[in-house]
C-alpha cells in the first residue's frame, strides 16, 4: 500500500503521523501510541524516591531516568548488552519518560512532535527500573529479566526524550488511526504494532509512590475513554426515529429528510421545555399548592359548575381544564408553598423567562453551528465541479428517486452549460419587470386581505361572546381558529400561482415563496394578537356587573382596569357584607362567614384567557393538518389509485396524481406553531405539554403519510443550503413571539383575582421580593447598584462597542480570504 | 457528499458466531461499531459460510444487493476501490466491509471522505482524473437512458469547465490535492 501513504500528503495531521509511522517501521522498536496506555507495565521502584528528592517534572527527567537506571534491577549496565535487553531497557526507560511526558502533557504542557532517530536509542543501553507494582503488564518480545531493582544504569536524556517521544508518536497515532485512508489490514497491523509498544513501554516511566498513583491514573484514563466511547455508542443507538429517517432519505432524498430531522431537533427542544414547565411549576403547584375548592380561584364557579364536566367544555378548555395546573388563572400568589418552602410565584416567573432563555441560546448555538459546516458557502468559483463531485445523494437508495435524481442532474448539467456559454440575453425586459411589479402587488393584496380576514373575524368572535356562546354553533365558535388555518393553507397556493408570472430562476422562486408565506403566517399572527388584545379590554370591562363607571372615568387602560379592579374589589365587600346581613364591615370584628368557594364573586382574568386562545388554536392547528393529511394526501391517493381504472385520463400523470410532500410549507408550519408555543407557555404551562404531544403525533403520521402516499419529487433540492435560512426564520420568529410576554411582565399590571402575581403591581416585582425576603440585605444593596441605570448604560455601550469591533474583525477576514481567492486565480492563470 | 448506508450502525448487538469479532482492535481504527456491522455482513453469506464470517468473502453480486447501494451509480468502483481481492473481482471481506461503512459513516472526517471519493472517481486507477475519467463520471451521473446523457459537445464544454475550474497546475488532470481543494469548500459534500 505504498501508494496509500503518498496520498495522505494533504492531511497535515497525517504528515507527521505518516513520517513516524514510517520511521517506526523501519525501526525494530516499536513506537507507542497513546490510547492504549496500559501504564503500571513496568514501574521502576521506590528506590527512585531515595535518590534524589524534590524533582520537578520537567527537567528532572533526565535525573529520574538517571535514577530509575540506577534502581530499576536489570542486567543491562553497559553497553555491550545483547541488542534484546539493550533495547528492551532503553525502551523502557524512553517509554517511562513518555510516560512522565504524558503525565506534562495531560498538565497541559504540548508533546513534542519530533520524530527520533532510530539509530541514538540503541546506542547506549541504561538499565531500566522494574517497578513490582499491581499493574499488569506482559512482557512480550524481550522482556525476561524485568523484576529486578537497582538497576546501575545511567540513562542518557537524549534517549529517554527519544523514548518518550516515540511513545507519545505511537500514541498519538493510535489516536488518529482512523483517519488514515489505508486498507484495514494495514491499520490493523499498525495499531496492533503500536499497541503493543505503547503495553510494554508505558507504565515504566514514573517513580515510586508517583508511580503508582501514575499507573492508577493511567488505568482510570482508559477506563474513563472506553466509558466515553461506550457511552457515545449508547446515544447515537438512542437517537428517536432514526431508521425511520433514514428510510425516508432512501426513498425521498436528503431534502425531505431534512424536514423530519427538523421535526426531531424540535421535539428535543420541545421536551425541555415541557420537563421545565411540568417539573417545576405544575407538579408543585399540584402537589405543595393549595387543592382544588379551597380557593375561590381554584374553583369552578357556581354557574359553570352544571356544564363544568361536558366533553364540548372540556375539548374548549373551559370548565375543569380552566380552573386546572394548566393555566395561569389556577396558580395561588402565596410566596411560598409546601413544607420544601417552595416559592411558587419565583419559580414560574424563572421559568418563563428560561424557557424563552434557553430557546434563544440553542437555536444561535445550532445557526452558529451551520455556518461553521458552510464554509461561507456562496462560492461560484466551483461551479462546475461541485455539480459534478458532490451533487450525487448517496442517501438514496430507490431506483425511482434514483431515476429522478438523474434526470435532474443532467439537467443542471444542461442548465448550466447553456447559462456559461451565452449571456442571457434580457428579452422584453419590461414585460418581465412589469410582470413582477403586478405579481408583488397582488401578493400584497393577498397578505392585506387576510390579516383585515382575521380581524374581522376575531371582532365577530367578540360580538358572540358577549351575546353567550350558547346561541351559537360549532361554526362560530370555532371561527377563528379554522379561518387562520384555512388561511394557511391556501394562501400559499395561491402565491405558487402567482410566482409563475414572475418567471426567476427555481431557487430565487423559492426564497420569494418563503418569504411571502412567512409574511403570511407572521401578518396572521400579529393581527391576531392585536385583535385579542382589544377582547381582552373589552371582555374585562364587560365582565362587570357595573359598568357605569368606566364611562365616567379616563379612557386610557391601565387606568381603566384599575378603576375596574376597585370596583369589583368594592362589589366584592358589599357582598361579603350581604353575608353579615347588611352592616358594611367598616371596622368589623366579627368572624368570617364560611363561604363556598364556588359562590364568590370572581374578577377577571386575562390571562387565563390568552393561555386559553393559544391553547385551542394549538388543538385547531393539530387537527387541520391531520385532517388535510388524511384528505389530501391519503383520499387523494386511493382515489388515484383506485379510480384509475375507470377514468377517461391517466390520474397518475395528469390531474390530481400523487402528491409531493411540501417541505417548505410543512417547514413553515412547524416554524409558526413553535412561535405560538413561545407566545403562550407563559400564561398556559400546559402548551409544552401539549405540543409534544402533537410533535409525537406528528412524526408517526407524517412518516406514514410520505411513505405511503407521497411521491419523490421532481426536482430534487439538496438540503443543506436551505438549512440555516429556516434557521433564521425560527430565531426571528422566535424574537417576535417573546416579545408580547416581554410587554405583559413589563408593563401590564396582573389580574389582581388570580395567577401567581396576583396583588403585585408588576410581575417583575416578585424577583425584588425574593432578594428581599430570601437574599441578605447586602446582595439587595448590590443588586440595587447594579440595576442602577448608571452602570447599565454603560454596559449597553460597551456591548455595543464590542459588537461593532467584531463586525470590523470579520469584515476584515472577509477581505483577507478574498485576497487569498485573487491570489489563487492568479496563479492559476499564471500557469 | 458520501453518508452512512441504512442501518449500519445502531442495530442492536446481534448473536456473534464462534469466530468473535475483536471488537478492542476494530474500534480504533474504525468510525462505527463493528457488531452491526458483523451482523449485516453475514446476511450477505449463504447460510453454511455464515459460522467463518471473518475470514469469507462475499462476491461483488452480493454486495451488490445491499439496498443502500442499489441505486448508486458508482456501485462497481466502491466494491473495487475498498476490495483487498488478489484477482481484482470486487469480493469484499468482512474487514473491507467495515472499512467502507467506516468511511461512509456519519463521523468520518472530510478528509478520508474525499480521499476515498477520489479514488472512486479515478476510473482507471492511476491517481489522477484525466479526461476519460471525468467522462466516465458524467455517464455515471447522468443515468443510463439515452436521452438523458449529454451530446459530445456538451461533454466536452463540460469537462473544459471543470478543469479550468479545479485544475490548478494545469497538466490537464486533476490529482488528489486539487480534488481535495475543491470539494473541501463545498457544504454539500
Amino acid at each position: 500500500d505504498g501508494s496509500d501513504d503518498n496520498e495522505e500528503g494533504s492531511a497535515v495531521e497525517n504528515e507527521e503521523n505518516a513520517k513516524g509511522a514510517d520511521k517506526g517501521k523501519k525501526r525494530a522498536t516499536p513506537r507507542t501510541g497513546r490510547a492504549h496506555a496500559r501504564g503500571r507495565d513496568r514501574h521502576g521502584d521506590e528506590d527512585d524516591e531515595d535518590d534524589e528528592g524534590g524533582m520537578r517534572r520537567a527537567g528532572p527527567r533526565r535525573h529520574r531516568s538517571r535514577r530509575r537506571g540506577r534502581a530499576a534491577g536489570n542486567e543491562a549496565s553497559d553497553s555491550d548488552m545483547e541488542p534484546a535487553k539493550a533495547r528492551k531497557n532503553q525502551a523502557n526507560q524512553k517509554s517511562k519518560e513518555d510516560d512522565e511526558e504524558d503525565e506534562d502533557e495531560k498538565g497541559g504542557k504540548s508533546g513534542k512532535g519530533k520524530n527520533e532517530k532510530k539509530g541514538d536509542k540503541k546506542s547506549d543501553k541504561k538499565g531500566k527500573k522494574e517497578k513490582a507494582n499491581k499493574k499488569k503488564k506482559e512482557k512480550k518480545k524481550s522482556g525476561s529479566g524485568s523484576d529486578s531493582e537497582s538497576e546501575e544504569e545511567p540513562i542518557t536524556e537524549e534517549e529517554l526524550a527519544k523514548l518518550k517521544e516515540e511513545v507519545e508518536e505511537k500514541k498519538k497515532l493510535i489516536a488518529t488511526l482512523r483517519n488514515k485512508p489505508w486498507k484495514m489490514k494495514k491499520k490493523l497491523s499498525v495499531l496492533k504494532e503500536a499497541q503493543l509498544f505503547v503495553e510494554k513501554f508505558e507504565g515504566a516511566l514514573g517513580k515510586g509512590k508517583g508511580k503508582k498513583f501514575y499507573a492508577y491514573k493511567v488505568m482510570m484514563t482508559k477506563k474513563w475513554m472506553k466509558f466515553q466511547r461506550d457511552f457515545e455508542n449508547f446515544k447515537t443507538a438512542c437517537i428517536p426515529w432514526e431508521m425511520k429517517i433514514k428510510e425516508i432519505e432512501s426513498h425521498f432524498g436528503s431534502s425531505v429528510a431534512s424536514y423530519f430531522i427538523f421535526l426531531r431537533w424540535m421535539y428535543g427542544i420541545n421536551m425541555i421545555l415541557f420537563g421545565l414547565t411540568f417539573g417545576l411549576v405544575m407538579v408543585p403547584e399540584a402537589l405543595m399548592g393549595k387543592p382544588y375548592g379551597s380557593l375561590p380561584r381554584k374553583t369552578v364557579p357556581r354557574a359553570e359548575e352544571a356544564t363544568a364536566m361536558n366533553f364540548a367544555t372540556l375539548w374548549d378548555f373551559s370548565g375543569f381544564a380552566q380552573y386546572s395546573v394548566l393555566f395561569y388563572g389556577y396558580y395561588n400568589n402565596q410566596r411560598t408553598i409546601g413544607w420544601l418552602k417552595f416559592r411558587m410565584p419565583l419559580s414560574y416567573f424563572l421559568v418563563g423567562v428560561g424557557s424563552i432563555g434557553y430557546s434563544f441560546m440553542i437555536v444561535t448555538r445550532t445557526m452558529a453551528k451551520n455556518a461553521n459546516d458552510d464554509g461561507g458557502g456562496d462560492d461560484t468559483s466551483f461551479n462546475f465541479s461541485w455539480k459534478m463531485f458532490t451533487s450525487w445523494d448517496y442517501l438514496i437508495g430507490n431506483p425511482e428517486t434514483a431515476d429522478n435524481k438523474f434526470a435532474s442532474i443532467t439537467t443542471s448539467f444542461k442548465e448550466a452549460i447553456v447559462e456559461e456559454q451565452e449571456s442571457r440575453k434580457e428579452e422584453n425586459i419590461h414585460l418581465t419587470r412589469f410582470l413582477r411589479v403586478l405579481a408583488n402587488f397582488l401578493a400584497l393584496c393577498t397578505l392585506a386581505g387576510s390579516g383585515y380576514l382575521i380581524f374581522f373575524v376575531v371582532r365577530r368572535s367578540q360580538q358572540f361572546a358577549l351575546e353567550g356562546l350558547e346561541n351559537y354553533g360549532w361554526w362560530e365558535r370555532n371561527e377563528v381558529n379554522t379561518v387562520m388555518s384555512l388561511l394557511g393553507m391556501f394562501c400559499p397556493t395561491l402565491f405558487d400561482v402567482i410566482s409563475s408570472l414572475e418567471n426567476y430562476h427555481p431557487r430565487i422562486a423559492l426564497r420569494w415563496q418563503l418569504g411571502r408565506i412567512f409574511a403570511l403566517f407572521l401578518g396572521n399572527l400579529y393581527t391576531f394578537i392585536i385583535a385579542l388584545m382589544d377582547e381582552i379590554n373589552l371582555k374585562a370591562r364587560y365582565f362587570l356587573p357595573f359598568t357605569m363607571f368606566d364611562r365616567l372615568l379616563g379612557n386610557t387602560e391601565a387606568l381603566q382596569s384599575l378603576e375596574e379592579e376597585k370596583i369589583v374589589k368594592y362589589n366584592m365587600t358589599i357582598w361579603e357584607a350581604s353575608l353579615y346581613n347588611g352592616t358594611i364591615p367598616e371596622n368589623s370584628t366579627a368572624p368570617p362567614i364560611q363561604v363556598d368557594p364556588a359562590d364568590v364573586p370572581r374578577g377577571p382574568c386575562w390571562e387565563t384567557m390568552v393561555g386559553q386562545e393559544f391553547v385551542r388554536l394549538t388543538v385547531s392547528d393539530m387537527m387541520t393538518t391531520y385532517i388535510t393529511i388524511l384528505i389530501g394526501d391519503f383520499l387523494r391517493a386511493v382515489f388515484v389509485r383506485f379510480f384509475n381504472y375507470c377514468w377517461c385520463w391517466d390520474l397518475e400523470y395528469g390531474f390530481p396524481s400523487y402528491s409531493e410532500f411540501d417541505i417548505s410549507g410543512n417547514v413553515l408550519g412547524l416554524i409558526f406553531n413553535q412561535g405560538m408555543i413561545w407566545m403562550g407557555s407563559f400564561y398556559a404551562p400546559c402548551l409544552p405539554a401539549i405540543n409534544v404531544f402533537r410533535l409525537h403525533t406528528s412524526m408517526y403520521l407524517q412518516c406514514w403519510a410520505v411513505m405511503c402516499c407521497n411521491v419523490p419529487q421532481e426536482r430534487v433540492f439538496k438540503a443543506s443550503r436551505s438549512n440555516n435560512f429556516y434557521m433564521a426564520m425560527l430565531l426571528f420568529i422566535l424574537f417576535l413571539s417573546t416579545l408580547p410576554a416581554v410587554y405583559t411582565i413589563v408593563s401590564i399590571p396582573p389580574s389582581f383575582d388570580c395567577g401567581p402575581f396576583s396583588g403585585k403591581t408588576r410581575m417583575f416585582e416578585v424577583i425584588s421580593e425574593t432578594l428581599e425576603h430570601d437574599f441578605p440585605s447586602w446582595f439587595g444593596k448590590v443588586f440595587g447598584y447594579a440595576s442602577n441605570p448608571g452602570l447599565i448604560l454603560p454596559f449597553i455601550l460597551l456591548m455595543v462597542l464590542s459588537l461593532y469591533y467584531l463586525n470590523a474583525t470579520s469584515k476584515s477576514y472577509k477581505e483577507a480570504n478574498l485576497e487569498l481567492k485573487k491570489k489563487l486565480q492568479s496563479v492559476r492563470i499564471e500557469n | 457528499g458520501p453518508a452512512e448506508p441504512a442501518g449500519a450502525v445502531g442495530t442492536g448487538q446481534p448473536a456473534l458466531g464462534s469466530a468473535a469479532v475483536p471488537d478492542g482492535h476494530h474500534r480504533a481504527a474504525l468510525f462505527v461499531a463493528s457488531q452491526s456491522a458483523y451482523k449485516r455482513f453475514s446476511e450477505l453469506l449463504p447460510r453454511e459460510e455464515r459460522e467463518n464470517a471473518c475470514s469469507a468473502r462475499v462476491p461483488k453480486s452480493q454486495i451488490l444487493t445491499l439496498p443502500e447501494l442499489r441505486a448508486n451509480p458508482f456501485q462497481h468502483r466502491i466494491c473495487h476501490v475498498f476490495s483487498t481481492s488478489e484477482t481484482q473481482d470486487g469480493s469484499m471481506s468482512f474487514e473491507d466491509f467495515l472499512d467502507m461503512l467506516s468511511v461512509f459513516s456519519d463521523s468520518a472526517t472530510s478528509d478520508i471522505k474525499s480521499c476515498y471519493a477520489f479514488r472512486i472517481f479515478d476510473f482507471d486507477n492511476d491517481g489522477t482524473l484525466d479526461r476519460k475519467d471525468l467522462e466516465q463520471l458524467v455517464n455515471c451521473l447522468t443515468g443510463q437512458g439515452e436521452e438523458s446523457r449529454l451530446s459530445s459537445a456538451e461533454m466536452e464544454q463540460l469537462i473544459q469547465n471543470i478543469l479550468e475550474e479545479s485544475d490548478i497546475d494545469k497538466d490537464g488532470t486533476i490529482n488528489l490535492a486539487e480534488f481535495q481543494h475543491v470539494v473541501s469548500r463545498s457544504p454539500d459534500f
